[in-house]
């Protein structure tokens, strides 16, 4: 029985206790506990259910690697599943609960799938996707989903604030125990910037509890000195609770301080991530034990040797009161001395090594405890807990010698340097035979810009597993019982039968055996990286942490070749799992993204309008008047601006200046069409296209001046055509006497629409905007109300327009005037809707609704639109391809239904048969589809198999349960010949 | 996250400030070409594993196009270069045959 140890504890104040909830049940702890040491010290040993089994769990570990006891903490808003005891303080009112079990943690229904363990063998998973499609829908996943996974996100928004900050620094240290406070303190000494990031709230690593001298010093001794002279070095900084998540391209560091876990409500952002930029990343990460495979070694109770003594030394918690030790190693029986320090029994230590003779282990059989050399665990007896082991010959196939009653099992099969940082960018790893594990091979190095190192190790993450080696490594010396070489050993026994492997674990969080493995290696997957896959082996927060180097093993067995020959999986970032609120940091909300603003966005806001995202812009879909629907508002607006006159916000519309003595050149290159020939104050629309022919964007080209053009783009095309415009420019005919300025946010822009727009620009005053002196595709400039404007006589209604451009600073102020200007004529404004349906009457494409990419002008009845003159534009060569020129292009028509309903938008029109893929074969999709209110019926626009001849034909369009019928007319809905825009 | 530094404004740049923009010193081909040169222009394009020659645009920046040579497997950017030439600077290519003695040149 797991319990409170009257005395000891380095780390917990006894004089402050805590309260905390686990399944609802109050518990205590103490200050400077984590919650696996409170959980523990209150007898709870069943933490868990397994992945896949529903086998009980419990601790394995006490730091970082523990993959199972994984809780769910907090409730509602703050609830957050998956969280590592090991990690997470103790602190007053914690809210724990278990996972992956129903209806409860010690009762589980979900416990079946360990009797039926045959049937969930490595790749079930994707076995069952074998089957059938019909059963993997209907029983294979909805099954699964609800027995697999673990805890259950939160539903509501996170509360929590959380941050992120950039570092920059010579040299960033990852871990904070032995040998990273001396990489610290040797760089800071000699005057680097140094910073230091450990990932838990103390400093010193495992040190203070596997004990030595250093330099003379008691582990505790060195390190205060160590930390106080750090302090003093005003070029390092110290950074606890903050963990090296991943090292990233050209050596970029990402770092989460977890800021407030640990003192909830104090008003401090919960994490923070770190970008940091350090010239060299020291990795001093640690290594992590690994554990032993024998038949229930995932039972309750076991755990690693390490762990053991740190529940023992850390926070005077006994994991049980018979601590029987297994190992093939001499550092585990440091657990069997912690044990018996406490006052606690160890029944024996079982080594799998025949000839035991270490310094460590004669001092634990000077103590009178058994070392059965040679031995090994043939199965753990107990299911929610240890209640005992069975024991074996090593060398044979598991037939039992003894059985030791017990409640606790202490394994150790050797450590593993914790090489993850080192290996996120390409940094290679050698295979130590004698140590039995990767070391980083310092000779490849992962590599920065330059091509030099990009980080170095040190200390255990360095293959020293030994406080003598660190210690040398960094010029100090060290005092420490010596060790005896380890006995690679990585299933116990070695000749375990079939029923041992199918319950000796691997990896623990993904529930993957060594039958399985060997299975995988069986079905032919020799590929460490497929097998990974195929089986789900150190996979997901355990990224091979303590399952890495025992599946590598068995695979390479089963495969018939060395370690090396297999290698590793890839070790990815984060190193353990980091929060989405950090990952997200303060951009949610009103912070998400940035918002664009026109010069009247007040007045809109002012309105209630409807808005719709247009790039970073809110547009206004429509201005609803009280008790109106959006539908109404906007069939309303439509028939005021076609009856009586509208106005828009068209500010959001590109607007590039292209400028020079080769401007116009330029310009015939950049659209299809010439605008080198366009006449001082007039307007042409025009077309761009890529040089793959396609249709890129579309807009009206204004001659300014002799050498000056404004170019107007879409309003989410800007930024993009201005790009293009400065590639070709920078990059291909950068000896063109050519600039290019986006005006886009300069100048505010208001469409006055609308048969009395005229009216409306005339009550203005100010300026001549008559047929004479203003034409249809003419501009000017002038005054209106005052201010100092151009006017532009286009449109994309169809109607009389004219639209005002003004410095964006008096953009509100001749909004206003044009709002006031306008009431004696029914002027009401008009949003995007609007504008849209409008434009589909009048046959006009938008970009992005009739074009997607693989559309070119000619596809869109834009051939009048390509100059025929010229002996090159952008795209030009491209259209010449023969597919280009094929009749059974698709192509633009107007489409109308039957009986006056409105397509689909998107919607297919079918063709006979089928193909390939059984699927029916097609003719023409919608592109654009309306009601319109000027017509009283939909509309439609859409790209059709030589479409333009083959009016009058009628096409189905299948959409859900209904059938639609829509005859193929020409796109222009209204007013044909253009009289009305024209006047 | 990589760092390029701009050779016109001098700013060492994260990727995020800069836009990727596909292989460097390709020939336009223009209308009336034949096919298979065209193709060559339009979509064959060098995927080396190793030296690769391309552009980039310092679009969260000065705005400028720049070239650059980068390994495409160890990511180290041996060079960047204005784009208003049509061949890397000799030095630059010096600099990368030294240090990748089995790279076959920048055509």
């Amino acid at each position: 029985m797991s319990t409170r140890l009257a005395t000891g504890g380095r780390l917990i104040d006894r004089s402050k206790s805590l309260t905390f909830t686990f399944d609802g049940k109050p518990m205590r702890g103490f200050q400077g506990d984590t919650l696996a040491a409170a959980l523990l010290a209150g007898g709870q040993v069943l933490l868990g259910r397994s992945f896949k089994y529903h086998r009980p769990r419990g601790l394995l570990a006490s730091g970082a690697e523990e993959p199972n006891a994984l809780v769910n903490l907090g409730r509602n808003a703050r609830q957050e599943p998956d969280q590592r005891v090991t990690m997470t303080e103790l602190f007053d009112g914690l809210e724990a609960s278990s996972q992956n079990r129903w209806p409860s943690l010690a009762f589980d229904i979900g416990a079946i799938n360990d009797k039926l363990y045959k049937m969930f063998p490595a790749g079930f998973y994707y076995k069952t996707f074998m089957i059938s499609l019909g059963a993997w829908a209907k029983v294979f996943e909805p099954v699964i989903r609800r027995a697999a996974g673990l805890g259950n996100a939160a539903k509501e928004a996170d509360p929590d604030r959380y941050e992120q900050a950039y570092a920059f620094c010579d040299v960033l240290v990852a871990g904070g125990g032995v040998a990273g406070l001396a990489a610290a303190l040797s760089e800071g000494r000699a005057g680097k910037r140094v910073i230091l990031m450990e990932m838990t709230a103390h400093w010193g690593g495992r040190a203070p509890v596997d004990g030595g001298l250093i330099d003379g010093l008691s582990p505790d001794d060195w390190i205060a000195k160590t930390l106080a002279e750090l302090r003093t070095l005003p070029n390092v900084r110290l950074m606890e609770r903050t963990m090296v998540a991943g090292m990233h391209l050209h050596g970029s560091i990402i770092a989460y301080e977890r800021v407030a876990d640990h003192t909830p409500g104090d008003g401090r952002p919960r994490h923070r991530l770190w970008r940091v930029r350090p010239g060299i990343t020291i990795n001093a990460a640690g290594a992590t034990e690994r554990p032993l495979a024998f038949a229930g070694n995932d039972v309750p109770g076991v755990m690693l040797a390490s762990a053991v003594r740190d529940y023992i030394v850390n926070w005077a918690v006994s994991p049980g009161d018979r601590v029987v030790v297994v190992a093939n190693n001499d550092d585990a029986y440091r657990t069997a001395l912690a044990v018996l320090d406490a006052g606690l029994s160890v029944p024996a230590v079982i080594d799998a090594r025949d000839n035991v003779t270490g310094v460590l282990p004669m001092q634990v059989k000077a103590r009178g405890v058994r070392i059965l050399e040679g031995r090994g665990i043939a199965r753990v007896l107990g299911r929610t807990g240890v209640t005992g082991v069975a024991i074996c010959a090593q060398a044979g196939e598991g037939g039992v010698i003894e059985t030791l009653p017990c409640d606790c099992v202490a394994m150790s099969g050797g450590w593993s340097p914790n090489v993850h940082l080192w290996s996120h960018v390409g940094g290679k790893l050698s295979w130590d035979a004698d140590a039995a594990l990767f070391r980083p091979d310092a000779t490849r190095p992962p590599t920065g810009r330059d091509g030099g190192p990009i980080a170095a190790s040190v200390g255990a993450a360095n293959g020293l597993l030994t406080l003598d080696a660190i210690a040398a490594e960094a010029g100090m010396s060290a005092e420490v019982e010596p060790e005896a070489p380890l006995a690679p050993v990585w299933i116990m026994p070695a000749g375990a039968t079939q029923a041992l492997r199918y319950k000796s674990f691997l990896d623990f969080q993904n529930d993957v055996k060594v039958s399985d493995v060997e299975l995988a290696a069986r079905e032919g997957y020799t590929s460490v990286e497929h097998t990974k896959r195929y089986t789900t082996l150190g996979m997901a927060s355990d990224q091979g942490k303590s399952s890495n180097i025992n599946g590598l093993a068995i695979l390479s067995d089963a495969l018939g070749q060395t370690i090396p020959e297999t290698g590793t999986t890839t070790f990815r970032p984060p190193y353990n799992p980091i929060s989405f609120g950090a990952m997200a940091g303060e951009a949610r909300g009103e912070l998400f993204q940035p918002r664009r603003r026109t010069a009247m966005q007040d007045w809109h806001e002012a309105q209630h309008y409807h808005w719709e995202p247009v790039g970073f812009w809110r547009r206004p879909y429509c201005y609803p008047k009280a008790g109106e629907s959006h539908r109404d508002a906007v069939n309303r607006e439509i028939v005021n601006t076609r009856t009586n006159v509208g106005v828009l916000d068209a500010s959001t519309l590109g607007k590039i200046l292209v400028k020079g003595p080769d401007a116009g050149k330029f310009l015939d290159m950049m659209y299809t069409n010439m605008m080198s020939t366009l006449p001082v104050g007039k307007c042409r629309y025009g077309l761009m296209c890529n040089e793959n022919g396609f249709l890129s964007d579309d807009g009206v080209v204004v001659r300014l001046s002799e050498d000056s053009w404004l170019c107007h783009t879409t309003s989410g095309g800007a930024d993009r055509i201005h790009a293009h415009m400065e590639d070709w420019l920078q990059c291909e005919w950068w000896d063109w006497k050519v600039w290019t300025a986006n005006l886009t946010e300069q100048y505010a822009q208001i469409a006055v629409v609308g048969p009395k727009a005229r009216k409306v620009l005339e009550a203005l005053g100010g300026m001549d905007v008559s047929k004479a002196a203003l034409p249809f595709m003419g501009w000017a400039e002038g005054t209106l109300a005052g201010l100092p404007v151009r006017v532009y006589r286009i449109s994309f209604s169809g109607e009389l327009s004219y639209e005002i451009a003004v410095p964006a600073n008096m953009g509100a102020a001749l909004w206003d005037k044009v709002i006031a200007a306008g009431k004696a004529f029914g002027m009401m404004p008009y949003g995007t809707e609007a504008l849209h349906v409008m434009r589909a009457e009048k046959g006009f494409i938008m970009i992005g609704d009739e074009t997607d990419g693989t559309v070119i002008p000619q596809d869109l009845g834009l051939g009048w639109a390509i100059s025929k003159k010229k002996a090159d534009y952008i795209g030009k060569r491209a259209q010449q391809r023969s597919f280009m020129v094929a009749p059974d292009r698709w192509q633009l028509v107007g489409l109308e239904t039957l009986d006056g309903s409105v397509l689909p938008d998107g919607a297919y029109a079918t063709a006979e048969g089928f193909n390939a893929n059984g699927q029916r074969n097609t003719q023409g999709r919608v592109t654009s589809s309306y009601y319109s209110p000027t017509l009283k019926k939909g509309i439609a626009m859409g790209l059709v198999p030589n479409g333009p001849a083959r009016m009058g034909e009628v096409l189905e369009f299948p959409a859900g349960d209904k059938l639609f019928r829509a005859r193929i007319v020409d796109p222009c809905f209204y007013d044909k010949e253009g009289e009305k825009s024209d006047v | 996250m990589q760092i390029i530094p701009c050779p016109y404004c001098g700013v060492e740049a994260e990727e995020t400030e800069l836009t990727y923009g596909h292989e460097a010193h390709l020939k336009r081909v223009g209308p009336d070409s034949d096919a298979a040169d065209f193709e060559a222009y339009m979509f064959t394009r060098k995927n080396p594993k190793g030296v690769h020659f391309e552009r980039w645009r310092h679009s969260n920046g000065c705005g400028k196009w720049f070239l650059a040579a980068r390994h495409t497997v160890t990511l180290e950017v041996f060079g960047t270069y204005p784009a208003q030439t049509t061949e890397p600077p000799a030095e630059l290519v010096e600099k990368i045959k030294a240090k990748c003695p089995e790279w076959k040149g920048w055509k």
